[in-house]
């Protein structure tokens, strides 16, 4: 079990999460994103699936009591609780690219002149993170923007919604194996602003289960992914 | 029934002129090299066939079509006549130049035996799947399962609501639609013609494509 471990705005940090034990993710700031990206701990290449975890629960975002499929079809990590309705998975994390608007208005950033507070992308973050753990840009997936809302119009245009969450708001992920989280706390790809917050992580001890636990409940689909993570060690 | 207004571009490129001529047959598979400039049509020759393609820098596998970072760039979740699909760089890699159908998916995913067990039980475990045809023809380009990411699926449609909601509904393609793309650099193609019993992305009976290139 880890302490509570702040992250800061605009920074990468990852995390292996024991299966059972639960990952409660606090903003610290209103605004604030999380960009994450879930591999099975275990395995050189099982990761989030983004599509099928969509396709099988019939949601385009991610909310209580989804669960979060891999390539192979297992649960990686049931999202048990959350202050917000809707987290984005459709819109993927920040580049570089993305910085050019900020260094317009606010000229351009480097560690040399901000130190620890120069503007650096979601990919950026990512990718020094993955490559800590021997990983690269080919492990880069879809990723799901925790706290970040992206509004789908009945056209199926796409729009930012800036004040979706505030300090406060939470969103706690049961791990369903054993994981490797990987995140960056820069901002949405489509918020105009630089306007990063801090995420607080905290690992719970998590409890056992059972048949009436809302995510086993929520679908047939989220079970059987649900008993496929059961099954991958046999 | 669907109330949607959809555009519809044509090409005027012609068939007796196109230099690759392929049917694909249900459930088979390929991986073509389409270079800069050229133009690469798939034809859902039966109609309400699912397409799932994908789309690397044939120089660099690990540089592959990403769909989030398209659609959120085009502000848009579905792709249609001038969609432009980027990279995982924001590089483009092909831009769509004519769509009968009107629009596309790529929200979907491929279809996969492990996604089958969880959509439709174990006894489609061994069913044919998309992610498997992905993975023979991908070897060849070496594309493994690192490399494979979340598709286009032409011909497919994928509503997605307001509040949330997404959905797998009948086709808006028809006998004879197409769509067509011109390649941005000169990229791999991998396809595969999915062979899904399960849903009505197929119409539940999976039909061939055809393919036509045009370039030098
Ligand atoms: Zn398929």
């Amino acid at each position: 079990m880890i302490p509570a471990h702040d992250v800061p705005a605009g920074a990468h940090w990852s995390l292996a999460l024991r299966a059972g034990r639960v990952l409660r993710l606090t903003a610290l700031d209103d605004g604030a994103v999380c960009s994450t990206l879930l591999f099975a701990h275990r395995d050189p290449v099982d990761r989030l699936n983004v599509p099928d975890t969509l396709k099988a629960q019939m949601s385009a975002r991610i909310t209580p009591p989804m669960v979060l499929m891999s390539d192979r079809g297992a649960a990686l990590a049931s999202v048990t609780g959350s202050s917000l309705d809707w987290h984005d998975c459709l819109t993927g994390h920040s580049l570089d690219r993305h910085l050019d608007r900020h260094a317009a208005v606010s000229g351009p950033s480097s560690y040399a002149t901000d130190r620890n507070d120069w503007r650096r992308s979601a990919r950026a973050g990512l990718l020094s993170e993955l490559r800590k753990h021997g990983r690269g840009p080919a492990d880069l997936h879809a990723c799901v923007n925790l706290f970040a809302k992206v509004a789908i119009g009945p056209d199926g245009g796409l729009t930012f919604v800036p004040d979706h969450a505030h300090a406060g708001d939470w969103v706690t992920l049961r791990a369903e194996q054993d994981l490797l989280l990987v995140l960056s706390t820069a901002p949405h790809p489509l918020d105009p602003a630089w306007a990063p917050g801090a995420v607080r992580a905290e690992v719970e001890a998590g409890a056992p289960y059972g048949p009436d636990d809302p995510s086993v409940t929520f679908r047939p689909e989220s079970a059987r992914a649900l008993a496929n993570a059961a099954a991958v060690l046999a | 029934m669907t109330t949607l207004s959809l555009p519809l571009v044509p090409s005027p490129l012609l068939e007796s002129d196109a230099v690759l001529d392929v049917v694909v047959q249900a459930g088979d598979g390929f991986l073509g090299r389409v270079p800069a400039g050229g133009s690469f049509r798939i034809v859902d020759l039966h109609g309400n066939q699912a397409a799932d393609t994908l789309f690397y820098d044939a120089a660099d596998v690990t540089h592959r079509y990403s769909a989030v970072d398209t659609i959120r760039e085009q502000g848009s979740v579905y792709l249609t006549a001038g969609s432009t699909l980027l990279s995982q760089q924001l590089e483009p890699l092909v831009t769509v130049t004519a769509d009968t159908c009107g629009r596309h998916d790529t929200l979907g995913g491929a279809c996969a035996q492990e996604s089958n067990v969880v959509r439709y039980g174990m006894h489609t475990r061994h069913q044919h799947a998309c992610r498997e045809t992905f993975l023979r023809y991908g070897a060849a380009a070496g594309i493994g399962a690192r490399e494979l990411a979340p598709n286009v699926n032409f011909f497919m449609n994928v509503p997605l609501t307001p509040d949330g909601g997404l959905s797998f509904a009948d086709g808006l393609s028809a006998p004879g639609r197409y769509v067509e793309v011109r390649a941005e650099r000169d990229v791999l193609v991998l396809i595969s013609n999915c062979p899904q019993l399960n849903n009505p992305c197929n119409g539940w009976d999976p039909t061939p494509v055809r393919l036509l290139g045009w370039w030098a």
